[in-house]
């Protein structure tokens, strides 16, 4: 189901963990939904990432995908990770099925919600960057049995 | 390879094999010719017939061949609707049923019928106080599982069939998790409509069956030929039926000792697991349980990763996660007996048969152990908890947006 990159990056994800006094945190999608992402980036006084991280909580494009968009945005600056888009993370992974292409969605969303935080956190404005729409709570309703 | 998955489908046992070669080389006759080629297969599927009719406790002419379980419960649901519908238009059915009952059911709902879909208590048991109010003078059918094929749960179903009976009320059993694994008796039981299919107890895939009691009216469901008495057409499947004969014969003969092992291995598997992996939860009934079924939830990390990684260790089991189904919410089941979408997201069945060793298990729980702390090393619910526990407040995330059963309560008081 999963191509050989997919499954590569989740048995051995790239920058798995968190970054201490990170300079953006963000956390997108819902435990309803079954997918959760935290990325964590480290960017320094020229704005560029020098470090990005990740936790997640899903199945295993979730995880492949949050592994591939921290490894994509490295060493890139704010401006340039911000085009890193969900098509560039599912190519990188060489695609995916078609029932987890929201997987990739959530990894650009993540990143943007990172950037979105350290933007905030420095009083700046990105460029083409709006407040990060998934909420972890946004959606949830109660089950219409 | 550790095969743990015997309630998806089941390895088809050597000697079923052996009975169904000679229907495909030899005695491949069609069962409706008048030679004797053919009489040979008509033979051998009244033989069939009489085996399975008397491992359920039922006579040979109640017993229909079909393909498979799904076959046999839309049949008898939309047949018993259609015939018995100018007497009501009301069924009972409950939220853990399979799909094939639960999406029969939306399909006549959509046809001028009104369903009531039961709750079931946070161990997957129906209520039968919940059951007797649901009744109505237009109720016609009540279609209640033997067992659970998530959580193993076995329903109180001699009592939902006095209670049928007694109102006269057509009460159907979706048994394809059940029959071959714990005894039935459709007279005992006051069952009027029972679907079992072949893969589950050792025989082979596409071939299954609905008992319909004597003086039933249930139409054809399938419409050609005078196959199945006129009610279900189609040149018989002859290996198929012989092989779910020779299932039966051989589930009924070690079904004591098989059942056995089975529960020794299931609760020790169970013991260790809750022993030895923090932060988990049984699913289902502790002793209302099919024999093999062990369902467990563990807390901060989704099935389908987990699933992937037992998978590289070449075990095989399942889970109720979204992820696997395609679908986007988990198992209907585990949210119906309570678990929060969280939870359910991160369950695991395993299934297991009698031919698993301890061994086997050992290995498993071995794997669990390290793939499951992986996983939530993984995990932003996890760090949010545990840094949640270090500060000596509550957990933030995940907790307080959905209802349901506090598990959380359950699993700290394990944990100490």
């Amino acid at each position: 189901m999963y191509s050989e990159k997919v499954m590569d990056h989740f048995q051995n994800p790239r920058n798995m963990g968190e970054i201490e006094d990170a300079s953006g945190i963000g956390t997108v999608g819902n435990a309803k939904c079954g997918d959760i992402m935290r990325i964590f980036l480290d960017i320094d006084g020229n704005g560029i990432i020098r470090e990005a991280k990740f936790k997640t909580f899903g199945c295993g494009a979730a995880v492949a995908t949050s592994s591939m968009a921290t490894e994509l945005v490295k060493g890139k600056t704010v401006e340039e990770a911000l085009q890193v888009t969900n098509r560039a993370v599912m190519e990188a992974l060489d695609g995916l099925p078609p029932v987890k292409v929201h997987c990739s969605l959530l990894a650009e969303e993540a990143i943007h919600a990172a950037l979105w935080d350290y933007a905030q956190k420095n009083g700046i404005v990105i460029k083409g960057l709006e407040k990060p729409k998934a909420d972890i709570h946004e959606g949830e309703e109660e089950e219409a049995w | 390879m550790i095969y743990l998955d015997n309630a998806a489908t089941t390895k088809t046992a050597p000697e079923v094999v052996e009975a169904m070669l000679p229907y495909f080389t030899e005695m491949y006759g069609n069962p409706s010719a008048i030679y004797s080629l053919g009489s040979a297969g008509k033979k051998a599927i009244n033989e069939a017939r009489r085996t399975i009719a008397s491992a359920l406790g039922a006579k040979q002419e109640e017993i229909y061949f079909t393909a498979g379980g799904t076959e046999a419960d839309n049949w008898a649901i939309k047949a018993a609707a259609e015939s018995y519908g100018n007497r009501g238009k009301h069924i009972i059915t409950t939220k853990i049923e399979h799909h094939a009952v639960l999406h029969t059911c939306s399909y006549l709902e959509k046809r001028g019928f009104e369903v009531t879909y039961l709750d079931v208590d946070n161990e997957g048991i129906v209520d039968l106080e919940a059951l007797k109010a649901a009744i109505r003078p237009d109720t016609i059918l009540i279609s209640v599982m033997f067992a659970n094929n998530e959580i193993g749960t076995i329903e109180p179903v001699r009592e939902i069939g006095a209670i049928a009976g007694e109102r006269g009320i057509l009460f159907h059993t979706d048994a394809v998790q059940a029959f071959g694994q714990i005894p039935i008796d459709v007279e005992e039981m006051n069952i009027d409509l029972l679907s079992a299919s072949a893969h589950k107890l050792n025989g082979p895939k596409g071939i299954g069956m609905l008992y319909i009691r004597s003086g039933l009216k249930i139409r054809s469901f399938v419409h050609g030929g005078a196959q199945e008495r006129n009610r279900r057409a189609g040149t018989e499947n002859v290996p198929g039926i012989v092989g779910f004969a020779a299932a039966v014969r051989r589930a009924v003969s070690i079904m004591d000792e098989k059942g056995r092992k089975e529960r020794g291995l299931r609760d020790y598997l169970i013991g260790r697991i809750e022993a030895e992996i923090p932060y988990c939860c049984l699913n289902g009934h502790r002793e209302k349980r099919l024999p093999g079924n062990v369902n467990f939830s563990f807390r901060f990390i989704e099935g389908e990763s987990l699933l992937i990684m037992l998978d590289m260790k070449g075990v095989c089991a399942s889970s109720g996660s979204a992820c696997t189904s395609g679908a986007l919410d988990p198992s209907h089941v585990l949210l119906a007996i309570g678990l929060k979408h969280e939870e359910a997201h991160g369950s695991l069945r395993m299934t297991l048969s009698e031919e698993n060793t301890k061994e086997e298990l050992d290995a498993v729980v071995g794997y669990l152990k390290e793939i499951v702390q992986k996983l939530r090393d993984m995990s932003p619910l996890y760090e949010d908890f545990m840094k949640a526990q270090k500060d000596g407040r509550r957990p933030a995330m995940g907790e307080e947006a959905e209802q349901g059963r506090n598990l959380q309560g359950d699993i700290y008081s394990r944990e100490q």
